[in-house]
């Protein structure tokens, strides 16, 4: 029996030690990289061989990034599946639960290792501005590194004690999945603290110290000898933007925590966070995808055709409000600086945004294709299939709203601009406004509600007296909500632009989360009692939805290196906007194709290694199936 | 009469589609569509067609039957052949398109919009940052309503000898000149031109004019001439105002942020 369990047990510890030595390894680095920075400030900038700084850095912080996602994402819903688990006493989600975490476990060390081959990077190809941001953010690198080695050890008692904290010990054990969240969360807003500062180095007035704003006051009063307190005052308002630093010299004057609560630290924050559920969500389906079309026998093939569902439900849940927390960063960038927010939705990096359209169209058409697919598996779905045609021409034509761009110069020739009298096509050129573009996404969220609502509904049949006052309910609220987000869209076009922006499109948003909050609860109640008409029949996706779970987490990860390449464009030749200038030789901002063939690198070696380590995640399951009844032999010969 | 199958059918919506867009669209609703947008349109099209058919393996089996029928069934051979003679002959055309010498001038691939400097300066005086250089007449609009009429005439007059024979006098860019001019003058009629920039950003537009464009997103290739040659500072705010009271037009504004 003995020699069974060791063989069981030295497999998990042996990576344990492993991980564990190149967390720390690679955290140590951070943990000194304040020191590190500053013995190298003499030199400016280093060269980084053959791809040059700036491509080194892109793909280590790119391929970090993605999988630091992985890793805080899907923590957080592996937390509510055991938690669903436990209270439905259903063992599928447990064991579902248990496989996310194992999945991240393996992607866990290599986001260690390559924020250690980042700091390596950033220390040794540009010492000035690490030494500038260590400076500033010092006591936060210290915290982060702090908060990581809380995260690591809450993984490892949440992994590792998955099967001895069952029972009455699975409360602390969900305890233990809520605080690794917390941790990781707060990994993240730390270092988006950091870059969004590079972005937007500055805070309303209302929110400084009293300390900084004296500092502040002072500075603009000695750039200005003449000026009196009162005129340096004048049209100072709580929400004025003030820089934090001397706007001469560059000097940092205000507090760390001011440094880190700057401008867009919470909008990305928000976006981020969301981002990540749906990024973990999609590479977990796609995992279960491969893991289904790899399968041989109908149990393996029911399995990860469920834990496909589940993965794509939760990705779909973050998808339906990204856009959203999407609009608001994009207008607190507005916000911050009007240059910098025609550059990105009107000048530089414009048609950026018409990929991120096409490839946000393939996100939520390929949602919408696997909830129609999933409805080939269950008896009685097929009542739903007439409105089908219907639901795809609305998608697709609000996709095409969104992808069509405004001004057409760059792709007409010289006589189709002379036909449409202008740069914009009179008619399509109105698609080409935000008011369009919002009006379209949201009825994109809608429609992919109701196949939603569809999916839940295939195969129940509703046993409460008001059905039908519930389906005529349901239907009116839809038929108000789009009538209404049209009218406002249509309204956009004539407004001042501060009111579509602060209160129209707002509304539209909230319309949109409203229907679907009434409705869910409305259909909650209807199907409370719902009798089966027929069931799911797990396993018996076609093999192209399960493509289609492929394609969206390369889809997803595409759309999160490109507009990486966005965020951080925006600063153009700053590494910190307005303070400090980049002076390298790279600065100029990327063409489009080639940030596009960087991400495509980038998008490779991700799913390179996120494909290595799944792998090694099947040996290992191999290997134990194989040791199995071996050490069951033994097991028996010591009896 | 023989029902079509779902192949046909898929292939007469493509094409319906098709012609919709370039001549329904084009020619009788609107102005021409560039081919550009109208294949972007028809690859959404298509995948939109891949979806509802291949959803249900019932019907993208159904879809495919006559695909698999014209390749394998002896009863179509004729079919076949002509198929193989007509997608070489289709590729042959698509491929010479491409490469054929044009008579035509590219079009202008210059950006949207030119990114505006972090600062608005008049000649060599700074104004100020652009992000918070306001028109110092607006305020009139709801202060004195009077003088901020006698701004906008001011700016009517200016426009009326200065601008419009390009920007047109209705301000929708069709002056005399326009026709002449590539790119064409901005149509200030058109809801994407005033309310998406502050009254800053006009402000610099006018005074800079065409040379005084951004290295940035080039080649703009303005006609603009650089007003501050030729109007004071409250000319060019009068007209600025004109424009607005004119067109309706609001310029941006912003709230307070989060």
């Amino acid at each position: 029996m003995k020699a069974g369990l060791g063989l069981r047990d030295s497999v998990p510890k042996k990576k344990l030690y492993l991980i564990l030595g190149l967390v720390l390894l690679s955290y140590a680095l951070l943990a000194i990289a304040p020191a590190f920075a500053q013995d190298m400030s003499e030199a400016e900038y280093r060269p980084f061989p053959k791809i040059g700084s700036r491509n080194a850095a892109w793909i280590a912080a790119q391929l970090h990034l993605l999988f630091g996602s992985f890793i805080l994402g899907v923590p957080m819903f592996a937390v509510i599946i055991e938690f669903i688990g436990w209270k439905t006493k259903d063992a599928r989600y447990d064991r579902m639960a248990q496989e996310f975490i194992k999945l991240c476990m393996g992607a866990f060390s290599t986001t260690a290792l390559l924020g250690g081959v980042l700091v390596f990077i950033l220390i040794w190809c540009y010492p000035k501005v690490m030494s500038k941001l260590s400076g500033i953010f010092g006591p936060t690198m210290i915290f982060y590194v702090a908060l990581f080695f809380g995260e690591t050890f809450t993984l490892y008692l949440y992994s590792y004690g998955w099967d001895k904290m069952q029972g009455r010990h699975k409360g602390w054990h969900l305890f233990l999945g809520v605080l690794l969240n917390v941790f990781g969360t707060a990994i993240m807003f730390v270092s988006n603290s950091w870059l969004t500062y590079q972005t937007s180095p500055g805070t309303q007035y209302g929110k400084l110290s009293e300390g900084t704003r004296q500092s502040w006051l002072e500075q603009k009063l000695a750039q200005n000898p003449e000026m009196s307190r009162a005129e340096a005052m004048e049209g100072i308002t709580d929400a004025t933007v003030i820089p934090l630093h001397n706007e001469t010299t560059g000097e940092f004057l205000a507090t760390v925590w001011e440094a880190v609560n700057n401008f867009t630290w919470m909008p990305v924050n928000i976006h981020r966070l969301i981002g990540n559920i749906a990024f973990g969500g999609s590479i977990v389906a796609a995992y279960a995808a491969f893991r289904f079309l790899v399968a041989k026998t109908k149990e393996d093939k029911a399995h990860y055709d469920w834990m496909g569902y589940t993965g794509n439900f939760i990705a779909l849940c973050g998808l339906i409000p990204l856009p959203f927390a999407g609009y608001w960063l994009g207008r607190e960038i507005y916000m911050f600086n009007n240059t910098m927010g025609i550059n990105m939705m009107g000048s530089l990096f414009s048609w950026l945004f018409i990929i991120q359209a096409v490839m946000i169209g393939v996100l939520f058409i390929g949602a919408n294709y696997y909830l129609w697919s999933g409805m080939g598996r269950i008896e009685g779905a097929q009542i739903y299939a007439r409105y089908r045609p219907y639901m795809i021409a609305i998608i697709v034509i609000c996709v095409a709203i969104w992808m069509t761009p405004r001004t057409l110069s760059k792709i007409s020739t010289s006589s189709e601009l002379s036909a449409m009298g202008g740069a914009n096509h009179p008619h399509l050129g109105l698609f080409g406004l935000m008011t369009a573009k919002n009006t379209a996404v949201n009825i994109i969220i809608l429609t992919t509600f109701v196949s939603f609502l569809f999916y839940r509904r295939s195969g129940k049949a509703p046993t409460t007296s008001w059905k039908k006052v519930g389906n005529i309910a349901i239907s009116s609220i839809f038929f108000f909500a789009v009538v209404s987000i049209v009218v406002i869209g249509i309204v956009g076009f004539t407004v001042p632009t501060d009111l579509r922006v602060n209160v129209l499109t707002p509304y539209q948003v909230m319309i949109a989360l409203a229907v679907m909050v009434a409705v869910t609860i409305i259909d909650i109640f209807m199907y409370r009692k719902a009798t089966m008409s027929g069931t799911i029949k797990w396993g018996e996706m076609t093999d192209r939805s399960q493509y289609v779970l492929i394609l969206l987490a390369i889809t997803f990860t595409s759309l999160m290196g490109l507009m990486g390449y966005a965020r951080s464009g925006l600063r153009e030749a700053w590494h910190i906007f307005g303070v400090m200038q980049d002076t390298s030789p790279d600065a100029f901002t990327p063409l489009l194709s080639e940030a596009v063939n960087i991400v495509a690198i980038i998008m490779v070696m991700f799913f390179a290694l996120v494909g290595f380590i799944f792998w090694l995640g099947l040996w290992g399951e191999k290997k134990k199936e194989a040791a199995a009844p071996a050490a069951a032999d033994v097991a028996t010969e010591d009896d | 009469m023989k029902r079509l199958s779902l192949f046909t059918k898929c292939l007469i919506i493509f094409i319906g589609c098709w012609v919709f867009l370039r001549f329904i669209v084009g020619n009788v609703i609107s102005v021409p569509i560039p081919g550009s947008v109208i294949a972007m349109y028809m690859g959404l099209i298509i995948v939109a067609i891949l979806v509802h058919i291949s959803v249900e393996d019932t019907r993208f089996r159904e879809f495919l039957r006559p695909i698999h029928e014209t390749l394998v069934d002896n009863n179509r051979r004729v079919r076949r052949r002509v198929i193989a003679v007509l997608i070489p002959l289709f590729l042959l055309g698509y491929t010479y398109s491409i490469i054929a010498q044009r008579t035509n001038p590219p079009g202008n691939p210059r950006d949207a919009h030119p990114s505006p400097p972090l600062e608005i300066t008049y000649k060599d005086e700074v104004i100020g940052a652009t992000q918070e250089v306001e028109n110092p007449f607006r305020h009139y609009e709801k202060d004195d309503p009077e003088a901020f009429r006698a701004h906008v005439e001011n700016g009517k007059r200016v426009y009326y000898d200065n601008c419009f024979y390009c920007h047109g006098d209705d301000l929708d860019g069709q002056g005399h000149f326009a026709p002449h001019i590539q790119p064409l003058p901005a149509n200030f009629q058109d809801p994407g031109i005033i309310p998406n920039f502050q009254e800053s950003f006009l402000f610099w537009r006018i005074s800079k004019g065409g040379p005084g464009l951004p290295a940035a997103g080039t080649p703009w290739d303005s006609a603009m001439p650089i007003w501050e040659n030729y109007l004071t500072k409250d000319e060019i705010w009068d007209v600025i105002l004109f424009l607005s009271d004119y067109t309706g037009y609001q310029p941006r504004t912003f709230g307070e942020g989060h």
